[in-house]
């Protein structure tokens, strides 16, 4: 099942309690939780704003959106009511982080669900969990209902005269949905179609409600930086890249898994340490630093500070922290022909540059990676990508663009090498399946 | 459900999703009576229903090997996964086997890359799988 593993590296601050039982109240209770609520009941919004700001907790989705700054968006007066949505769709290819805390601490999900609420003025909130992710919807059900027996869910929450509620709510099955506007419409009983920007969802959201949405990372996050302080979470890591951050480690590895380091960790030492390096005598290809989304980087890139910032410079993005290590096994043009398709999957229709682009890129990239393509396939493929790049109605279709261009830039001999009927390199004999 | 949401189409990818657990897939019948107590008419039920890959409008195996190929799965095997199991119930993508039991299918992320090669069947994740494991898996569901 999903083990859980350690590095001595780690540094264990929203996976401090995993593997503790906390998803019982009263151990989560025993274990400092439901503290940092009781303190944000008291702050002034404005105070419990600022704290976050200045702790640098940045969004663990993947956009890196200063968290107290998306906050402080909501106006303080509204018409519609207000509402804060946790972003659970976890879908990015490569990450597996928030299924953790679904399953192993999810009382510091709703814990920061609350304290977004009461620093925006919300009354309501909605914890919205990816359909496949069943058991873990099953987990935070009953977390709910447990918050709400012992009263710190509902009227006059810890007799604070506070009102809130909070609810579940399960998907059916869409990466796109996780996209915050698409979450919206999804949530309101809709196809997920992304909205367009502006109005912002600060403003005009759930309902037509100012709506804050963060991800279950991100909100888990909340409750340490109020008992631990900001200064102490923006000291761990480099300048305005506050805090740490689950790394999911995955693919050509020798110990993959989920792993709390400090932003700002290095990826050599990443791969190298924690992830014990590449197995089988196989060398170092390419690594996707987070999440499918984001460009890969060569060998001779990885010596990087993994951080929001750092990741910019280079290229790339810290993006969902989806860490997948590719050995020299892999066909690169392969690879980006599994992403592509992904994203043709999953795109929403609604835009031609996505929808088309997204199309027209798998076919090529199928015939390319088959031995039918020719050499200007290979410009084209740059050249379709580029202009996908910002002209779409949502972040899918740069999502779909950005790693395409880097595999073409980064590995055009090997594109070049499918050509003219050539069989792909890579492409070796699959040992014959025992049945 | 209903009073947990301002509108009541809010409640409708949640419900659609375990009158699906119930009844195995979305009936013509199950639609009608949806959209008649959410107050949708049937058109847009089904909008909505095409829009999530969870969701069917016919039956399927009682059972559904949800094998992912994505890019973590992939370089860890999933590939060969997948082509295991159409190989040994005898289905292609989606396929369902004449006795029922099982559909095969071929899916996206589901959030266990670290945990690779993995699959799910229904809602049970199993994770780092072999050819080997997968055949246990199958027959340990066949006589369930």
């Amino acid at each position: 099942m999903a083990d859980l593993v350690s590095h001595p590296d780690e540094v264990k601050v929203v996976t401090k309690r995993f593997g503790k039982g906390a998803t019982n109240i009263d151990r989560y209770l025993e274990l400092d939780g439901y503290k940092a609520v009781q303190k944000a009941l008291i702050m002034k919004p404005d105070d419990l704003i600022n704290e976050v700001k200045n702790s640098g907790l940045r969004g663990r989705g993947g956009a890196g959106f200063n968290t107290g700054m998306k906050w402080s968006f909501v106006p303080k007066q509204s018409a519609k009511p207000k509402y804060v949505l946790c972003n659970g769709d976890e879908s990015e290819p490569g990450t597996c982080k928030d299924r953790l805390i679904f399953e192993h601490d999810p009382h510091a999900v709703i814990e920061g669900v609350m304290i977004a609420a009461i620093a925006v003025g919300s009354n309501n909130g909605y914890i919205y969990i990816r359909g496949e992710y069943r058991y873990l919807l099953i987990i935070m059900q009953k977390a709910i209902k447990d918050a709400y027996a012992k009263g710190f869910l509902g009227k006059n929450i810890f007799g604070s005269g506070y009102n809130l509620d909070i609810f579940w709510h399960g998907g059916a099955g869409a990466y796109e949905v996780g996209e915050e506007s698409a979450l919206m419409e999804s949530l309101e009983g809709k196809r997920g179609i992304p909205r367009i920007r502006p109005p912002f969802p600060a403003v005009v959201g759930l309902w037509g409600g100012p709506t804050v949405i963060n991800n279950a990372e991100t909100l888990a996050s909340v409750p340490h930086i109020l008992l631990g302080g900001a200064e102490w979470y923006a000291g761990l890591g480099p300048a305005k890249n506050g805090g740490t951050r689950l790394f999911c480690l995955s693919g050509n590895l020798e110990r993959p898994g989920v792993y709390e380091l400090p932003m700002g960790y290095n990826l050599k030492k990443m791969i190298y340490e924690v992830g014990g390096g590449i197995p089988n005598g196989r060398k170092l290809k390419a690594v996707v630093p987070g999440g499918s989304s984001t460009p890969c980087l060569l060998p001779e890139e990885i010596d990087v500070s993994m951080d929001f910032d750092s990741l910019m410079k280079a290229g790339s993005m810290l993006g969902s922290g989806g860490v997948v290590v590719l050995d020299d096994s892999v066909c690169m043009v392969k690879f980006a022909l599994r992403t592509m398709q992904f994203y043709k999957h999953e795109s929403c229709g609604w835009c031609i540059p996505c929808r088309e682009g997204t199309d027209w890129l798998t076919k090529t990239l199928k015939r390319v990676h088959a031995g039918g393509g020719m050499k200007k396939d290979i410009d084209n493929i740059q050249y379709l990508s580029e202009n996908m790049l910002g002209r779409t109605f949502c972040p899918l279709g740069d999502a779909a663009a950005m790693p395409t261009i880097a595999f073409v830039k980064k590995f055009r001999k090997e594109f070049e090498d499918h050509l003219e009927g050539r069989p792909c390199p890579y492409e070796h004999a699959a040992e014959p399946v025992a049945v | 459900m209903l009073t947990h949401y301002p509108t009541k189409r809010s409640v409708l990818v949640p419900t659609l999703l375990y009158a699906q657990d119930e009844i195995g897939f979305l009936s013509d019948e199950a639609i009608a009576e949806i959209a008649g107590r959410l107050e949708l008419t049937e058109l847009e039920v089904r909008n909505v229903i095409s829009y999530y890959s969870m969701l069917v409008t016919e039956p399927r195996g009682k059972y559904n090997v949800q094998v992912c190929t994505n890019i973590s799965c992939m370089v860890r095997g999933g590939e060969e996964i997948l082509k295991f199991c159409k190989k040994k119930l005898g289905v292609g993508n989606k396929g369902t086997t004449p006795d029922g039991m099982f559909t095969v299918e071929e899916v996206e992320c589901i959030g266990a890359c670290s945990w690779a090669p993995a699959a799910q069947v229904n809602y049970d994740f199993h994770e780092n799988l072999t050819a080997e494991k997968m055949d246990a898996i199958i027959e340990e569901y066949r006589t369930k």
